[in-house]
């Protein structure tokens, strides 16, 4: 074998890949933060509602969840506009697969959590007089928030790495960023090991992060 | 403390409340006044429907039949007859007039001990989060946890969670304080604090009803005791009366019975 390993081709064109990474914690980040939406509402919409609703909402997660992310992304990218007559950017395109994907993840997440809230804590609330919004905003919801943070945390690692198939339809984030510079210079091997050093130190910093926020969220006075 | 006598205003009327679960009746047609400055201790075995009833007082449980009367007004149905549950809006303010302390604390855990009183003093109440504040210290104060204002209920012994349990429910300014067995999940050595604090309250005049297995402090601390069995009231009145050895009543009998051979 006479392959070398050569990086100086990886760094000469490395603004690619901190865009790309930059691009994928944004497409992280805003996917997430619509699927928090997603996940809180159809959560305290479902453990509240009647047979019909409950239905809806669980065949909306279960089609999410037995349907892999790359067939979503193309069906809504290239499928979608085919249908009804939208037009939107793939990187839109994306955002919004992945948000209704998490929240199809959130939903069970939060439900759960919600469940979880000791029946004790919401006597008390009803005991002082609370009404049933004001007991879902100050008891409920605080306390599930405690319960479900980890899953939460899990959940946007998770979705960051998923950034990657967003490559597919060409959002030049990280991963797109690696095939770019693979295609461009044949340097295969070494470009993708910094890529994954890349997703590796993210997923962990962002890891480290989370469970700061856990702890001060637990403790948070 | 205030006269037990039945002919005096109610300030809290059970009549003929029954409740079943399935096919288990748990409460058969309770009937029940308490007046205002009255503290009514309810003991009773196990399963024998002491702490529905209590929860019943506030409607954390609905009932099939009789009705609960706090200063006149029905508490979970509207007022009229028709037997219509209220809505969740007016159950919430029905329930602002009393408090309400439970076996295991139930504090809310993301809020410190004055969080915990301030909510209700805040969201129901309606005062302002000084004034809240203010509230709030005043009550630790009086439970002896002044300087426990800004921890947490997980940094908090059983003792300390349950008095602000206690504080938490009095600082509403409630009619009348339920207590559901305050004292049971707590370590013996533990169960004299807030049992004086009880005391104090009592000494101030509050009314309260409380379920409980201390019956030293039920003898000392009570103007009168229910005994319940099999979900109906099987005797009541003055503690002395009650817990007396001599009495006819079989079942009570040997419940005292149990009590004296580790208690007295």
């Amino acid at each position: 074998m006479g392959y070398t390993l050569n990086f100086n081709l990886i760094w000469r064109h490395f603004d690619k890949l901190w865009g790309g990474l930059l691009l994928s914690l944004e497409l992280a980040v805003i996917s997430i933060a619509i699927g928090i939406v997603i996940g809180l509402v159809l959560a305290v919409w479902y453990v509240s509602a009647g047979r019909v609703v409950r239905g809806v909402i669980a065949a909306y997660v279960e089609f999410i969840r037995n349907v892999p992310l790359i067939l979503l992304v193309y069906l809504v990218f290239y499928g979608l506009p085919t249908v009804i007559d939208v037009a939107y950017s793939a990187q839109t395109s994306f955002v919004a697969t992945l948000a209704l994907y998490s929240g199809a993840y959130l939903v069970e997440v939060f439900r759960s959590g919600l469940e979880a809230v000791p029946r004790g804590q919401i006597d008390a609330g009803k005991a002082i007089g609370l009404t049933p919004w004001q007991r879902l905003i100050h008891v409920r919801l605080p306390t599930m928030m405690r319960i479900t943070l980890p899953a939460l945390s899990n959940t946007f690692i998770s979705l960051f790495k998923d950034t990657s198939v967003a490559s597919v339809i060409s959002v030049p984030e990280l991963t797109y960023g690696a095939q770019w510079i693979n295609f461009n210079t044949f340097r295969i091997v070494e470009v993708y090991l910094v890529v994954t050093a890349m997703y590796l130190v993210t997923g962990y910093a962002l890891l480290f992060a989370l469970r700061l926020v856990e702890r001060w969220y637990r403790t948070a006075r | 403390m205030a006269t037990s006598s039945s002919d005096s205003p109610a300030l809290l009327d059970i009549a003929e409340v029954s409740k079943s679960f399935g096919s288990v009746e748990v409460l058969r047609s309770v009937s029940l006044k308490v007046a205002k400055g009255e503290v009514v201790t309810v003991i009773g075995p196990s399963g024998s429907g002491k702490t529905t009833l209590l929860r019943c007082v506030n409607f954390l449980e609905s009932y099939d039949s009789g009705s609960i009367r706090i200063d006149g007004r029905e508490v979970g149905f509207r007022d009229g007859g028709a037997r219509q549950r209220r809505s969740e809006h007016d159950l919430a303010a029905m329930r602002a007039e009393t408090g309400m302390v439970f076996q295991s604390f139930n504090l809310f855990p993301h809020l410190t001990a004055a969080g915990n009183i301030m909510l209700g003093l805040t969201k129901v109440r309606g005062k302002s989060k000084s004034e809240a504040r203010a509230i709030a210290e005043h009550w630790l104060g009086r439970v002896g946890l002044a300087h426990k204002a800004d921890s947490l209920p997980a940094e908090l012994s059983g003792g300390q969670q349950q008095r602000v349990g206690i504080a938490r429910a009095v600082a509403m300014e409630p009619k009348i304080l339920l207590l559901d067995e305050i004292t049971s999940a707590l370590d013996p050595e533990l169960v004299g604090e807030v049992l004086a604090v009880v005391r104090s309250l009592a000494e101030d005049g509050m009314t309260m009803v409380m379920v409980t297995h201390e019956m030293a402090f039920a003898r000392d601390a009570s103007s009168r005791i229910v005994f319940m069995a099999d979900g109906g009231v099987s005797a009541v009145g003055p503690p002395k009366e009650v817990l007396a050895a001599e009495t006819t009543n079989e079942r009570l009998r040997s419940f005292l019975a149990r009590f004296r051979a580790s208690q007295f």
